[in-house]
């Protein structure tokens, strides 16, 4: 699985602040491409909001975002956010559409693939989560797990150069959560680059190539998780990962 | 005795019952649909319009869909009719010609019905889970299309019970077209009945009248009671399990 076309993706000093609450206080992150970025954090400290800035889902109010070294605050953002693809905590499937239609929609309206290609392209990337079968089904007959490998399929439908992750398997039940880790781990390995929010320390530690640890809007510290989680600098991340751990 | 007969006679009078069915149905209903069903539709139309504005980001729009629905839904509908009615009736004469009064007893009932219908699909299209735009838009969708695509699809599903409640009321409204005076084969099923009651000095024809708009809202009633509990209850969900997680999770 290395048919990706990955990018690499920058963060510079990405500034952000709802009214006069700072969300995110001058955050720099590089994703170099093909690899995986966990970001953790406690919550609050403004991890899924980094995302969505960094696909302008949310405008920064500085800073400068760049896709393959290139930066993108001038693109139109409908643009960016088609090369980048995101998986949601709560999967957000389109409840009103059958599941092989949530991962052809795009496809057809926005890559304008006739219906039939776009169907035939949905299938094939159906089959590769394992849900072929579920094509003509409705999101909501499916399982929670079932559903954000439709959610992660949609995603990758797109052949986007970056994904994210926000909290992909928060919502799911404990038994669920392994396949999804299992997937994401496939498309780590696979040579996707990758943003991930996550609370699945063990995921961080044996598949990211780097660890970032957020902290009230700034990056506390980060390296590769052999070094964050053996050797921790601050107190913040020493505090955190024993709450965790 | 003589009470109960003169009660019997007033209101179920068969023979003239008898007498003013068959124009009820042949002219009275079809007018009747013909006035609640396209203002119906353009209520809705109207309505979708008066919803996009009323959440938009921009203040102008959403503040004159405010003003638009508080003026609408604030009158009552025998206000308006009559204000629309005469008030604009020499004006399409002048411009058109036309004496007909069904245009603008639809108008007026279209702008009455789309001050409601606009809340009704407003309160559908804001009750949709925010991670829906989210997700549309993180696959690249502009705003628009998002909304014309992902939310507002749903936004309406979930209010079909309310916008049948609104024909329901329509159906009952058009009987106040009566005002802006009918010609005969322009006559809804209140006029027609009310004729022949003024004419027979007998109830029984309002009662054939009420019996008719009956027929046409408590099949609709129900309808409206199915489709709630469908939507509370939902299709029966066979939910699997996920086979390919409960594999995983067994071998580790």
């Amino acid at each position: 699985m290395s048919e990706f076309k990955s990018g690499s993706l920058t963060a510079r000093n990405i500034h952000l602040a709802f009214g006069s609450n700072k969300v995110l206080r001058g955050i720099d992150l590089h994703v170099p491409r093909g690899t995986t970025a966990s970001v953790i954090g406690p919550s609050g400290s403004g991890k899924s909001t980094l995302l969505r800035v960094m696909n302008r889902l949310i405008e920064p109010d500085a800073g400068d975002i760049l896709l393959d070294e290139r930066s993108v605050l001038a693109d139109n953002p409908d643009e960016l956010r088609r090369r980048i693809g995101m998986v949601f905590q709560q999967f957000n499937l389109f409840p009103h559409k059958t599941v092989a239609d949530n991962v052809a929609l795009a496809l057809n309206k926005l890559r304008k693939l006739p219906k039939d290609q776009a169907r035939a392209k949905a299938l094939e990337q159906l089959d590769m989560v394992g849900l072929k079968h579920k094509a003509d089904a409705r999101p909501g007959n499916l399982s929670g797990g079932q559903q954000q490998r439709v959610a992660i399929a949609r995603a990758l439908a797109m052949e986007p150069e970056v994904m994210f992750f926000d909290e992909a398997t928060s919502a799911l039940d404990p038994e669920l959560v392994k396949g999804i880790l299992a997937l994401m781990t496939d498309l780590s390995k696979g040579g996707m680059t990758m943003v991930v929010v996550t609370h699945e320390m063990g995921f961080c530690r044996n598949v990211s190539d780097t660890v970032t640890f957020m902290d009230g809007g700034v990056v506390v510290e980060t390296g590769p998780p052999d070094e964050l989680f053996s050797a921790p600098k601050t107190e913040r991340l020493k505090g955190f990962l024993s709450d965790v751990l | 005795m003589d009470a109960l007969q003169q009660l019997l006679k007033t209101f179920f009078d068969w023979q003239a019952m008898g007498g003013v069915i068959p124009q009820m149905l042949t002219v009275g209903l079809p007018n009747t649909l013909i006035l609640a069903v396209s203002s119906a539709v353009l209520g809705c139309i109207l309505g979708l319009v008066l919803a996009v504005m009323g959440i938009s980001r921009n203040p102008i729009p959403r503040w004159i869909a405010r003003i638009y629905t508080d003026i609408f839904r604030g009158l009552p509908a025998i206000l308006t009719i009559l204000l629309i009615g005469l008030g604009f009736g020499p004006v399409i004469r002048i411009l058109t010609g036309s004496t007909n009064p069904f245009p603008l007893g639809i108008a007026a009932l279209t702008l009455m019905a789309a001050a409601y219908i606009g809340e009704i699909f407003r309160s559908g299209i804001q009750s949709v889970d925010r991670g829906q735009l989210e997700a549309s838009r993180a696959l690249g969708f502009s705003y628009t299309s998002s909304m014309i695509l992902v939310v507002i699809p749903q936004g309406i599903r979930r209010v079909l019970p309310a916008l049948v409640n609104q024909l329901i009321a329509l159906i009952k409204d058009s009987s106040l077209i009566y005002l802006l005076g009918l010609l005969s084969s322009q006559r809804e099923i209140f006029r027609i009945g009310n004729d022949a009651a003024a004419n027979t000095g007998n109830l029984s024809p309002l009662v054939a009248a009420g019996v008719l708009y009956l027929v046409l809202t408590i099949p609709l009633t129900h309808l409206v009671n199915f489709m709630d509990k469908r939507m509370r209850e939902g299709k029966r969900a066979k939910i699997e399990p996920d086979e390919v997680a409960a594999v995983v999770g067994k071998g580790a």
